[in-house]
């Protein structure tokens, strides 16, 4: 066995992985929902962790099972089905001095369809690759970049009307 | 500017470091519901900060301030579970009872231990040691004759150097025959310095000979013999 071909001790990988699931979380589904999504995405990630291989794309692995358990929450909140009126008391998302107001913005990522708000989220808040998205995502690579497309566009409809 | 849209998107992610109670929780989570199979965490000791690591079976490793710790971390998830997490909650019981071993008002260790890291013939060496009671030392030969192997004296020094649990099962109760101190993982001078914590050793000041004075009490603690 040779120490190349070894998983990591767990540890390591969260410390590694926890700031950009963190993001993408945040970025997918709020702060608020993005706690319980976390949670839920390395509980997930810890049980399954000894049967990764360990040559594997680790980073895209645990995006994939965050993309699920930001499915997962949308389901639940769309149970729910309880607008919240002001995502910015919740969020404590501050207005910046963008030309456009942050939370406008990442009000819009939230609502867009799962696919494409994930192909978003992934690509320019994880910086993934479009083979690692269509992996997440579990589409093909040109499905992948047709998600993404439509998503900014739609996005672009709310901040550059 | 490329696209403002994208630089928007780029720049504007919340959150950009997970915040410490949210690491906490999942921490409190992962040992409520015992997720990890090797859980550890720095505790003090004299000497300074020991890694600590314990397994549910019981404590696993034990390494001195010098070890790196990744390369430790790295061998236990090669050889028990790469399921290993940060967790001082788990290892509150043995940082207690260190600290009473090291204050003086501890002579036994009632941890759990797990021996999964240590080869049969480390086993047998290890558990004779084991048995040299507090303010006790035996000779590496002694060691080895007890532990069924009377010519591997050189073998058991190996064994008594790889001791991944230094300390709880104590490796620096063997001693040279000629009353020298011998090796120690953790240095000589750590070695001498718990000899005369447990009272085995005179300190310092005199020639530092080993004092044997315990071997009496050593050999009547084990019905054994």
């Amino acid at each position: 066995m040779s120490v190349s071909s070894a998983l990591p001790p767990f540890q390591r990988f969260l410390d590694e992985h926890r700031d950009v699931v963190w993001r993408f979380l945040v970025s997918s589904v709020g702060p608020v929902e993005a706690e319980d999504c976390f949670q839920e995405t390395f509980i997930a990630a810890l049980r399954a962790y000894p049967r990764l291989r360990a040559d594997s794309n680790v980073r895209a692995w645990v995006l994939t099972i965050a993309h699920r358990k930001t499915l997962d929450a949308h389901r639940a909140r769309a149970r729910r089905a309880t607008p919240v009126e002001d995502p910015a008391a919740v969020d404590g998302r501050a207005a910046t001095s963008e030309p456009w107001r942050d939370e406008t913005l990442w009000s819009a990522v939230e609502e867009l369809p799962a696919r494409q708000r994930s192909a978003v989220v992934l690509r320019y808040v994880a910086d993934l690759p479009h083979r690692d998205i269509a992996a997440a995502i579990g589409c093909s690579e040109e499905a992948a970049r047709r998600s993404l497309h439509e998503g900014l566009s739609k996005l672009r409809k709310v901040v550059e009307p | 500017m490329t696209d403002r849209l994208e630089d928007a998107l780029r720049r504007g992610a919340r959150g950009e470091h997970v915040a410490a109670g949210t690491t906490q929780r999942l921490g409190a989570r992962i040992a409520a519901e015992s997720l990890a199979d090797v859980t550890y965490a720095p505790v003090d000791s004299p000497f300074g900060s020991l890694l600590a690591a314990t397994t549910k079976q019981g404590l696993v490793r034990l390494a001195f301030p010098e070890e790196k710790v990744d390369p430790v971390l790295e061998r236990l998830a090669r050889h028990i579970s790469p399921r290993i997490v940060e967790s001082p909650a788990q290892l509150e019981s043995v940082q207690r009872e260190l600290e009473e071993y090291f204050s003086g008002a501890r002579r036994s260790f009632n941890v759990a231990l797990d021996w999964s890291l240590i080869g049969p013939f480390g086993r047998n060496i290890l558990r004779v040691t084991s048995e040299i009671p507090y303010g006790g030392v035996l000779s590496y030969g002694e060691v080895a004759a007890d532990a069924g192997s009377p010519r591997g004296s050189r073998a058991a020094g190996n064994a008594l150097g790889s001791n991944p649990i230094p300390i709880v099962i104590p490796c620096h109760r063997v001693v040279r025959t000629g009353g020298a101190i011998g090796g120690y993982g953790g240095g000589p001078d750590r070695k001498r310095w718990l000899l005369e914590l447990e009272g085995a050793v005179r300190a310092r000041a005199g020639a530092g000979a080993p004092a044997r004075a315990g071997r009496d009490r050593t050999r009547t603690a084990r019905p054994s013999r």
